[in-house]
């Protein structure tokens, strides 16, 4: 374990990516399909895709574009304008050239259209995957590394094996200096005593169980519902079962802070994600699918994303590999090729909660170390950015920093 | 020693998940006792691995899932029947909107 030696890409700002892609970023859905063409042949040699539909300002997803353009794992960015939305282009453009990283805009209505644009995009990716192949790797350390988790497509395995084990691979990584983070503050309703007793100080936990209660208020009004009766036909008896099964990923460390999509946490530890907007209800669900909350989780400057599924989610990301954990046997052996970790056969007598969680540990420092996961060797680039609001987070969400 | 089909989650746990299907009449060894399961059990569901008294927690994962209703002998199924939430009321569709109170 301890012998697995990390490399990554040192950036201006200090911190290290464990990959090196060309990230290609539309900044509305009317430049989608010239970025994606842009793109495209370049798929499998380490360009992506990301990018915003929306025409209208947000202040949030103009964060979250700056905060992934500027990720470790991303080495350069090509932006994709039609040239009258209201992104910020100049401004995302001039924070990506600080951050020391190649960088072109193209603005399809300047460039005379689609075919001029597609080719000189072409040209800019061709060049720069070449540039950056000669990048130098620097030893990194376990203390530099960012981990985050969710769950997708659960079913009643989920919460008694891959996400517990999740959680022991999450206990590992804190105690080896890693930084953790989990989310989905929805799904953690019932929790709140558990968790205000797991915060570094008494006020972040009082921070932690009002952002629980955040979310418990704006599902309400969206009206979705928490415990089902099938739940309790699966085994599960209250709210808080149901809650631990989710939280279970988090493991048992303390929890260092509350974080808000795009801030990135320092000095190791465990970290909560709150995903769910601040004020009144706007602009719909919190998180539409699992890849917002995984583009978030990267956001936040994950390097890796562990993903636990028992029905059997297919999903990777774009800039961070995501590793497939899978809670149910059956699923494992119908979806093998989609699969990282096994944690199935704690139901079947051939692996325990112990032994799936420093597979899933290792797993996960392979995988910095530059192995591909399943769903990368597959090539899912799975991205997607909605709009959202949110407040920044004030220093009682830090207790460490001080 | 516990039988292979039930998992202890955490050592600190009261109760055992069954992790495969566990047939009325079968006999389990559970804190190394041997004991009778009167009806059967499926994947999720939970047996006292100890006996817990009326109001003792419930501890899965090592935290309160809620708390017991009566007493519960080891063994036994944990469920709606003998236990509760210390959060909320649990909803089922045998009650319709009475709530799982007990």
């Amino acid at each position: 374990m301890a012998s697995t030696e990390l490399t990554g890409f040192l950036r201006a700002d200090g911190r290290k990516g464990i990959r090196n892609g060309v990230i290609v970023a539309y900044l509305v859905e009317c430049a989608h399909h010239v970025a994606r063409e842009i793109t495209h042949p370049f798929r499998e040699r380490g360009a992506q895709l990301i990018g915003f539909g929306g025409c209208y300002p947000n202040d949030y997803a103009f964060r979250m574009m700056r905060a992934l353009a500027t990720h470790p794992n991303t080495g350069a960015v090509l932006l994709v304008s039609l040239g009258c939305e209201s992104f910020d282009r100049g401004g995302l453009q001039t924070a990506i050239a600080a951050s020391g990283r190649p960088v072109k805009t193209l603005v399809i209505q300047h460039a005379g259209g689609t075919r001029k644009t597609i080719a000189e995009g072409q040209a800019w990716v061709q060049k720069t995957l070449a540039d950056l192949s000669a990048q130098p790797r620097v030893p990194m350390r376990l203390n530099e590394l960012i981990v985050g988790t969710v769950c997708g497509g659960s079913d009643a395995t989920s919460g008694i094996t891959a996400n517990p084990g999740i959680g022991r691979a999450f206990d590992q990584l804190v105690a080896a200096g890693a930084t953790t983070i989990f989310e989905e503050t929805g799904e953690l309703i019932g929790c709140e005593d558990i968790m205000v007793a797991r915060a570094a100080t008494p006020e972040l936990g009082g921070i932690l169980r009002e952002s629980v209660e955040k979310a418990a208020r704006y599902y309400t009004v969206l009206g979705h519902g928490s415990f089902a009766p099938g739940n309790a036909e699966g085994g599960l008896t209250t709210q808080e079962e149901k809650s631990m099964g989710a939280y279970a990923k988090s493991g048992a460390s303390c929890i260092s802070g509350l974080i808000r999509p795009g801030e990135v946490p320092r000095n190791g530890g465990l970290y909560l994600l709150d995903v769910v907007p601040d004020g009144e209800v706007r602009f719909g669900f919190p998180n539409i699918n699992d890849n917002a909350e995984i583009a978030e989780l990267i956001a936040c400057g994950s390097h890796i994303i562990l993903f636990s599924t028992g029905r059997g989610s297919v999903v990777g990301s774009a800039i961070s590999p995501v590793i497939k954990v899978c809670a149910n046997p059956e699923t494992y052996r119908r979806m093998r090729e989609d699969m990282d970790v096994d944690a199935g056969g704690i139901l079947e007598g051939r692996a325990t909660l112990v032994d799936v969680g420093r597979e899933i540990f290792d797993l996960t420092l392979a995988v910095a170390a530059g192995r591909a996961s399943a769903s990368e060797a597959l090539g899912h680039q799975e991205f997607v950015l909605t709009y959202k609001s949110f407040e920044p987070s004030g220093p009682a969400c830090h207790p460490t920093y001080q | 020693m516990h039988d292979p089909k039930l998992l202890l989650l955490d050592p600190a746990d009261n109760v055992l998940v069954a992790i495969q299907t566990i047939e009325a009449g079968d006999t389990l060894t559970v804190c190394s006792q041997r004991v009778n399961v009167p009806a059967r059990l499926t994947l999720g569901h939970k047996l006292a691995a100890r006996a817990i008294r009326a109001g003792e927690k419930i501890l899965k994962y090592r935290v309160a899932i809620g708390s017991a209703t009566r007493d519960i002998a080891v063994g036994e199924h944990v469920h709606l029947h003998n236990m509760k939430s210390d959060y909320l009321p649990t909803y089922t569709r045998e009650k319709g909107n009475q709530y799982g109170q007990h």
